[in-house]
């Protein structure tokens, strides 16, 4: 075991997969002998080579569409998209092209790729960095759509997610990537894509949360704890496929939800899994299920992070209000 | 020398072997063909003409679905399509059905394509082909990957890929051209430029005077080449061909060519945008018209061989559509399968739901 930061993880994730499989192909801006704008590839290179670990032009299109036709050649790509807020650029190539080619197909070909990505607020990134644009991808037939929070996750499921023979949008919140040391196993593990983690248990209101929202929610839950209030945490690790069974179980011995997201209200996964709620265990709840999201506007000018951005204490005021609903 | 835009435009004059004639007049440039081969050509041009005719017939009679019309490109489809090999890649657009299927999609399944189910799209073992690209320039981003797959393997083939003159309007040309360009990949772009993108003419795409001289923006290769000249198409291609297997990176081949038809059979109607002197222009360059006059001077092709291909052909496509009809009809479960490798729990649920429907 080490500790481990999440960005150090992830590395150690793509380094154990480059070794296990000699079709895996890490590309993208600066990930070679930069080493990634963030080092989540660096040594990589130095010690796979250059036809394993390579540098792009910088076009976003380009790359995603260079994944798919590399997978049609039978090679595992993990193309690199620098920010998430320029997938954009690459829409077409992810949603209208990598995530239907098995169908499309009738199932004779198919694009075992898995796209890394950066996003997520906190740390004062320049506009259309930290856009929470995982709603898009989510709702694309054919993608999966993974969220890690902690170091040990973010290893154990991009090894899922490189062994996948479907396409997967591995999304990494920037604010976590060195925000905390975690014990991680150095041999190969995996963590189950689809399946959520219940991270901390309660009885009184169930709080639902991805990415950075499940440390919001973890603190969140330990102030509640203070009033009396048990709150039980569950980090959703995949946003799509959603693991439906681990919700409906806590909902059921809590009656009381929030769902807690940083994209904006209109936008991210939180409608998705409250029709999901309603739809399955409407007669265990004592209350609507009420969420926790950003305003809907454009995402904050840095200066305006702080009072934009989702925090603990709109999840104490929202778990408040289910309790007292 | 100066540089102007003339100076460029200048490097890409355009490349013929046959005149309109069937009259060689470039014969240094004449590619290596047997007489059997020079007929398989023709072959293959007089077959995809009554294909498009059949085409067109059975859509009107809503036997067939969407269509997009190949008459007049016959020399610019088939010409680069004789050049490959048979593990060559090829990512088409949508109206590179018959490249398609002289590569060895059986014609059944070009029409399962057309009327859209999912078995036209199932391209036979060992084919190395996608379906035709709907999406304008995504197969030219896409070619590139290939082609740089096909260089990591240390494979000596290629992947050609092919948009219209409208597409090298796209950002997915550009990148693609460039990625291939940049990593030095065995990959032929064709753009078949046919003067129009439905109704827009090539003048209001760009200001480039060739759509070739766009390859100078990706530093490849570009020619530009008579698309109604099957000939100069085919040399062309197959010296790509060769400099890209022998690692010297794409070239980007521009075919001067023309539809005789509408965009596709969804309506378009080319009488509102184009003038019957354009047409008539274009109709002498007809590629089988200068094809067989060419053959027939050499001993090599007679009016009872023609029409033995045309008989044949209107046969083959009468037993494909009746193949076409027999093919089990598409249920969702089917459609289901084939999203992923293993189904998520989602849609294993949904699964469930229609196999209940479809068991009533």
């Amino acid at each position: 075991m080490a500790q481990m930061t999440m960005i150090q993880a992830i590395t150690d994730a793509l380094r154990t997969e480059l070794k296990n499989d000699e079709n895996v192909l890490v590309f993208g801006e600066d990930v070679g002998q930069n080493g990634g704008v963030f080092r989540a590839t660096e040594g990589l290179q130095a010690e796979f080579g250059e036809d394993r670990v390579f540098d792009t032009p910088l076009a976003e299109s380009g790359i995603a569409a260079m994944a798919l036709g590399l997978a049609l050649e039978g090679y595992r790509p993990v193309p690199e998209i620098q920010f998430f807020g320029f997938v954009y650029e690459a829409m077409d190539a992810i949603s209208g092209q990598i995530a239907r080619i098995r169908y499309r197909s009738g199932g004779t070909q198919s694009a075992p790729i898995t796209i890394r990505s950066p996003f997520g607020g906190g740390v004062h990134t320049p506009e259309l960095h930290a856009d929470s644009l995982e709603g898009l991808v989510a709702q694309q037939p054919g993608l999966k759509v993974v969220i890690p929070s902690t170091p040990y996750d973010a290893k154990g499921l991009l090894i899922s997610s490189l062994r996948d023979n479907d396409p997967v949008v591995f999304l990494e919140h920037m604010k976590l990537y060195r925000s905390f040391r975690e014990e991680v196993p150095e041999e190969e593990y995996t963590v189950e894509i689809g399946k959520a983690e219940v991270r901390r248990e309660g009885t009184d209101v169930t709080l639902i949360a991805y990415g950075a929202m499940v440390h919001s929610s973890l603190k969140a839950a330990e102030e509640l704890e203070k009033e009396g209030i048990s709150a039980e945490v569950i980090d959703l690790r995949t946003v799509m496929p959603i693991d439906i069974d681990t919700i409906v179980e806590s909902v059921k011995k809590t009656g009381r939800v929030v769902v807690i997201q940083e994209a904006q209200k209109q936008a991210g996964m939180a409608s998705y899994i409250v029709t999901e709620i309603q739809e399955r265990a409407i007669l265990h709840l004592e209350a609507p299920v009420l969420r926790v999201a950003a305003p809907d506007t454009v995402y904050a000018f840095t200066q305006a992070e702080e009072v934009w951005l989702p925090g603990y204490n709109d999840i104490i005021e929202k778990a408040k209000q289910v309790i007292n609903f | 020398m100066k540089r102007t835009l003339e100076n460029i435009e200048n490097q890409f004059e355009t490349f013929q072997i046959l005149n309109e004639e069937g009259e060689v007049v470039n014969e240094a440039a004449m590619p290596e063909l047997s007489d059997d081969e020079l007929k398989e050509l023709m072959h293959r041009m007089v077959f995809t003409r009554i294909l498009d005719q059949r085409y067109m017939a059975l859509t009107r009679q809503g036997r067939l679905g969407f269509y997009a019309p190949t008459a007049g490109q016959e020399a610019s489809q088939l010409g680069t399509q004789y050049a490959l090999e048979k593990e060559d890649w090829i990512l088409p657009g949508y109206r590179d059905v018959p490249q398609l299927i002289w590569q060895g999609l059986p014609l059944y399944k070009a029409f399962l394509f057309s009327r859209g189910h999912y078995e036209g799209n199932q391209m036979p073992e060992g084919m190395n082909a996608l379906s035709p690209q709907i999406i304008i320039g995504a197969q030219y981003t896409q070619a590139a990957g290939v082609a740089i797959g096909l260089k990591k393997r240390g494979k000596k083939s290629v992947a050609i890929t092919y948009t219209g003159d409208g597409g090298t309007s796209q950002g997915d040309f550009y990148e693609g051209i460039n990625f291939a360009g940049a990593y030095n990949a065995p990959a032929i772009f064709v753009v078949q430029n046919n003067r129009f993108a439905i109704s827009v003419p090539v003048e209001k795409q760009t200001a480039a005077r060739t759509l070739a001289q766009k390859a100078v923006a990706a530093g490849i290769e570009g020619i530009q080449v008579d698309g109604m000249d099957v000939l100069a198409v085919y040399a062309a291609t197959k010296q790509a061909r060769e400099r890209a297997v022998n690692g010297e990176g794409p070239t980007l081949i521009e075919t001067l060519t023309y539809r005789y038809g509408p965009h596709t059979t969804a309506g378009d109607d080319p009488t509102r945008y184009r003038t019957d002197d354009l047409d008539n222009e274009w109709e002498k360059k007809d590629p089988l018209v200068r094809f067989r006059k060419f053959l027939e001077a050499k001993g090599l092709w007679s009016e009872e061989e023609e029409n033995k291909v045309i008989e044949d052909a209107k046969e083959q496509v009468k037993a494909a559509i009746k193949e076409a009809d027999n093919t089990p009809k598409q249920k969702v479960t089917d459609l289901m399968e084939n999203m992923y490798e293993k189904m998520p729990a989602h849609l294993e649920e949904q699964y469930a739901e229609y196999k209940e429907k479809e068991s009533k």
